[in-house]
């Protein structure tokens, strides 16, 4: 079975100028998103105080709120988590009280209110614990973008470095974009998800990168667009066929990991679809405008230096 | 063609036995046990393994395998209800000298601990738990480096005989004051010669001189480090009083200290043990100063004023006999003459020298026991947190010394058993170097434990499956070799992190699935690869043979870019976001090798070696 046999190349690089400003409207929208609302940052960010509990009933939100109004506990953010007997509550650091002392003190409002209720979790997060988590975030995104840029510059050549790690940040700052415009709470463990996502989409246009090169190499008269379009039609399959393997499992990790791994899930699927559309259509054309050609993926070194890996 | 010589096959082979073997112990669950661990000088022997076996035996308890290691007894149950019984019998039978301790311990064959294979260990938010992370008060701590000189400073010059006017704490160090500068000179080369680590400079002001003793950049770290360790000792010691099976109590960084309970579900009573720093400091009370003029701001030199618990006020002399640290065990009991509730004290041998000069020189005066308590707690001012830390000082006994003693004697003046037992609790775990603060809690019940390992189970469980039905609808023989590779994927995968007693966490199930649908990658490229191979008209050995090949380098260097991502992750990431990290690096890692040597080494025990006219592509 096949779903692609496709005879004749795609002409990808013909629509590169229409696609890239489709990107670039996306990635402006994007960053107005991010500019204007920011993000929705976890209290593991923020610092904070999260407290879930489970009910043997569905749980009446705005009764708790007012027990909550009463014990003195404003600016409280009271909402179900998941199923309608799950709440999460949200509260800011307390001025005179100590973290600890809070997390016990609503826990015993809601036991007098309904003595059914359970504890699921607690956290509680410092200030200087969250600031430092999101700078060691930021620093982590700027390492993994050099290290990605040092690797790529290294084996093909700073063309494709420049391209990739543009198409890279594309994809990253799109599913920042969303996370802001939905408000989306922004995790850790979302952090983790777009980092993923940086490796995952650069491993994409390394597989493109890497057939671009090798049709370079083995058919010295195509002009650089027509070998870019040969390149993305013949691996256009196997984009497709992985893409889908890996998007089955992270839509089970959607629909099925739970709350917890939500907002993971969400980031990688948007991710892999925009990783998809950036490797192809976004890195290919920005490294045939940078200049790239045959002669710059060509070792100038004495042959044989570097094996050639096609006969 | 396409054959892999015998070697390469038994290595495959080798290594999936090993994978196999290492990633069963995640398969036999967990049994309840209950723990026994001996505090500090009981013994846990053959006699006390007898009266447990009897205990149980009395109750109707049964057990399923009792195992003896040096300094604990585990004893395995048939279920939780059977074990929680047991522990509140044990608890009873043994007494206070013993901790004992409910866990959870894996189910696996003893052939297999023998060869080390065990089951990863589960992260609190698969298990439950509390998790502290904990900041040290370095501030403090130096602060008490400083004291600790403020003492040994008086000492020295007053065994010197060089007078002077007063030693204390100053901004940058201890500041000494002297009345002419003949004895800042002799004082100044006395502690040159004796603290060479100390910084002095001189001034004068006012018609008196000055000197200024402070701690070297390196002293000052070497005090915040010997906080830091002794901290996490403390903690050590209090958590195993607390008795909690398998504590995690670990130093991050250089200030902070991480402490996880598994199991533990009440936060409040963890904290309050954590949290407590207690000390007591021995003095004599100072009979001869004066009290009225004390009370009215005039404190006698080498006195300070105290109050009692009542708030009766006392002058003690500020010359400590013994302190806090010097106590090395502590128990709770009632005094035999007078049936108040007391506290046993056991003093270390140079605390028991002092105690007993002081207590020969001083018979029938009286002696006061100060309890000190710091507490701590941040306050927001204009947004910003500051931290308090509060030093409760208060006389918790004062008696008059009737015979000379040392080693062992009691205090007395405690106001219930249950606070002569808290007492005796924080003297035994002994006191915290510096003050600490709770700056992370993470509470995970065990029902939501639970879900979190089902959900992330079947999420990975459900992905598996999606992609062995489409890969073998799609790829057909091909398609079911990439499953089977697959599938040893995850084998080695969970095999690897067992091996390294990785903490498997809900992001690392989450790194586990979306391993899974990566790693099927590299069978995509090198099949698209056959396929084409095939379509430009080469045989089927040929086609498979170049297929192989050629998708090797992208295999490459598709993986390493992920690699990078994976291991900056690694390398800035803290808590759930490591463990995914490590996850997905190694994953990569396995998917490669799968992926390429085991998928091959199918095809070519398949096709290999023989003549076709077409593949099942």
């Amino acid at each position: 079975m096949e779903f692609f046999h496709i005879r004749k190349d795609i002409p990808f690089m013909k629509y590169a100028r229409s696609t890239t400003v489709v990107s670039a409207i996306l990635f402006i929208a994007a960053v107005a998103a991010l500019a204007t609302r920011g993000l929705n940052l976890s209290i593991e960010f923020t610092g904070g105080i999260v407290v879930e509990v489970r009910y043997a009933q569905a749980a009446n939100l705005q009764q708790i709120r007012s027990v909550l109004e009463e014990g003195d506990y404003r600016d409280v953010t009271v909402q179900n988590y998941g199923t309608a007997q799950d709440v999460l509550i949200r509260l800011r650091l307390q001025q005179d009280k100590s973290s600890a002392q809070v997390s016990q003190e609503v826990l015993e409002l809601l036991k007098r209110q309904d003595s059914s209720v359970e504890l699921l979790r607690v956290e509680f997060v410092g200030p200087q614990v969250g600031q430092e988590l999101y700078d060691s975030g930021g620093l982590a995104l700027l390492l993994v973008c050099a290290g990605i840029m040092l690797y790529l510059a290294m084996r093909f050549e700073w063309r494709f470095a420049v391209a990739g790690i543009i198409a890279n940040l594309h994809d990253v700052v799109i599913i920042l974009g969303f996370f802001s415009f939905f408000q989306w709470e922004f995790t850790l463990a979302v952090l983790a998800g777009v980092l993923a996502v940086l490796g995952y989409s650069v491993n994409e246009s390394v597989v493109i990168f890497d057939r671009i090169r090798e049709i370079f190499r083995k058919k010295r008269k195509m002009p650089v667009p027509e070998t870019i379009d040969h390149a993305l039609t013949v691996t256009m399959s196997r984009t497709v066929i992985t893409h889908t393997m890996t998007e089955l499992v992270v839509l089970s990790m959607l629909f099925f990991g739970g709350e917890v791994l939500f907002y993971f899930a969400l980031a990688l699927t948007i991710g892999i679809v925009f990783g998809i559309y950036s490797s192809m259509l976004v890195a290919s054309p920005i490294a045939m405008w940078l200049g790239v050609s045959r002669e710059n993926l060509l070792p100038v070194k004495k042959e044989g230096a570097e094996a050639d890996a096609t006969p | 063609m396409n054959r892999y010589p015998l070697w390469k096959n038994l290595l495959i082979l080798a290594v999936m036995i090993f994978g196999f073997l290492y990633a069963i112990p995640n398969l036999y669950g967990e049994v309840p046990v209950v723990q026994i661990s001996a505090l500090r000088g009981a013994s846990l022997g053959e006699a006390e393994k007898t009266r447990i076996e009897q205990v149980l035996k009395g109750a109707n308890l049964g057990f399923l395998a009792l195992e003896q290691e040096s300094d604990r007894i585990t004893l395995r149950f048939a279920d939780t209800e059977l074990q929680l019984k047991a522990q509140d019998q044990l608890i009873e039978a043994l007494g206070e000298d013993y901790v004992v301790a409910l866990n959870l311990v894996p189910a696996t064959p003893k052939w297999m601990e023998d060869l080390n294979a065990a089951p990863m260990y589960l992260g609190l938010d698969l298990r439950g738990g509390v998790h502290f992370l904990m900041q040290v008060d370095m501030d403090a701590a130096v602060a008490q480096a400083e004291e600790r000189y403020v003492s040994d400073l008086r000492s020295l010059l007053r065994d010197d005989k060089i007078r002077y006017l007063s030693i204390s704490r100053a901004s940058g160090g201890v500041e000494a004051k002297f009345r002419s500068t003949e004895d800042r000179a002799a004082a100044q080369e006395r502690i040159s010669r004796e603290f060479p680590a100390l910084l002095l400079n001189d001034s004068e002001a006012d018609g008196a001189y000055y000197l200024v003793a402070s701690l070297s950049d390196k002293e000052v770290l070497d005090a915040k480090n010997l906080a830091l360790q002794q901290n996490v000792l403390t903690l050590r010691n209090r958590i195993n009083e607390l008795g909690v099976a398998e504590p995690v109590i670990q130093r991050q960084g250089s200030d902070r200290i991480v402490v996880q309970l598994p199991g533990v579900q009440d936060p409040a009573r963890a904290k309050e043990i954590l949290g407590a720093t207690a000390t007591l400091e021995f003095r004599m009370v100072d009979a001869n100063g004066d009290l009225t003029a004390a009370l009215a701001g005039k404190t006698p030199i080498g006195s300070r004023l105290y109050r009692e618990r009542n708030g009766n006020p006392v002058l003690l002399e500020r010359r400590i006999i013994v302190t806090g640290d010097q106590i090395i065990d502590a128990a709770s009991g009632l005094d035999q003459q007078s049936g108040s509730p007391a506290v046993y004290v056991t003093l270390d041998s140079k605390g028991a020298r002092q105690m007993l000069q002081t207590t020969k020189e001083n018979i029938g005066k009286p002696m006061a026991v100060v309890f000190i308590e710091n507490k701590s707690h941040t306050r927001m001012v204009d947004g910003a947190p500051v931290k308090e830390t509060k030093t409760v000082e208060e006389v918790i006994n004062v008696a008059t010394i009737r015979d000379q003693f040392s080693k062992r004697f009691q205090i007395t003046g405690l106001d219930s058993p249950t606070e002569a037992r808290n007492l005796a609790l924080l003297l035994r775990a002994g006191a915290l170097a510096a003050p600490i603060e709770i700056i992370e809690e993470r509470t995970v019940g065990p029902s939501l434990g639970a879900q979190n390992i089902e959900r992330g189970f079947n999420s990975t469980l459900i992905g598996f499956a999606a992609i062995v039905l489409f890969m073998s609808f799609y790829y057909r023989v091909f398609g079911v070799i990439a499953s089977v590779s697959l599938f040893s994927n995850l084998v080695l995968l969970v095999a690897i992190l067992s091996m390294l007693q990785a903490t498997l966490t809900l992001p690392g199930i989450a790194g586990i699935a979306l391993t899974i649908g990566m790693a099927i990658d590299a069978n995509v490229l090198i099949f698209e690869r056959v396929r084409e191979e095939l379509r430009l008209g080469n045989s089927p050995q040929a086609a498979i043979h170049a297929g192989y090949e050629r998708a090797w380098g992208t295999i490459l260097d598709s993986n390493v870019t992920t690699l990078i991502a994976g291991f900056s992750l690694f390398l800035l990431g803290s808590g759930p976001v490591r463990g995914f990290a490590v996850v997905l690096c190694i994953g990569i890692l396995t998917s490669m090798f799968s992926a390429v040597m085991i998928s091959r080494s199918l095809v070519n025990l398949v096709y290999g070696g023989r003549k076709l006219s077409r593949l099942a592509i």
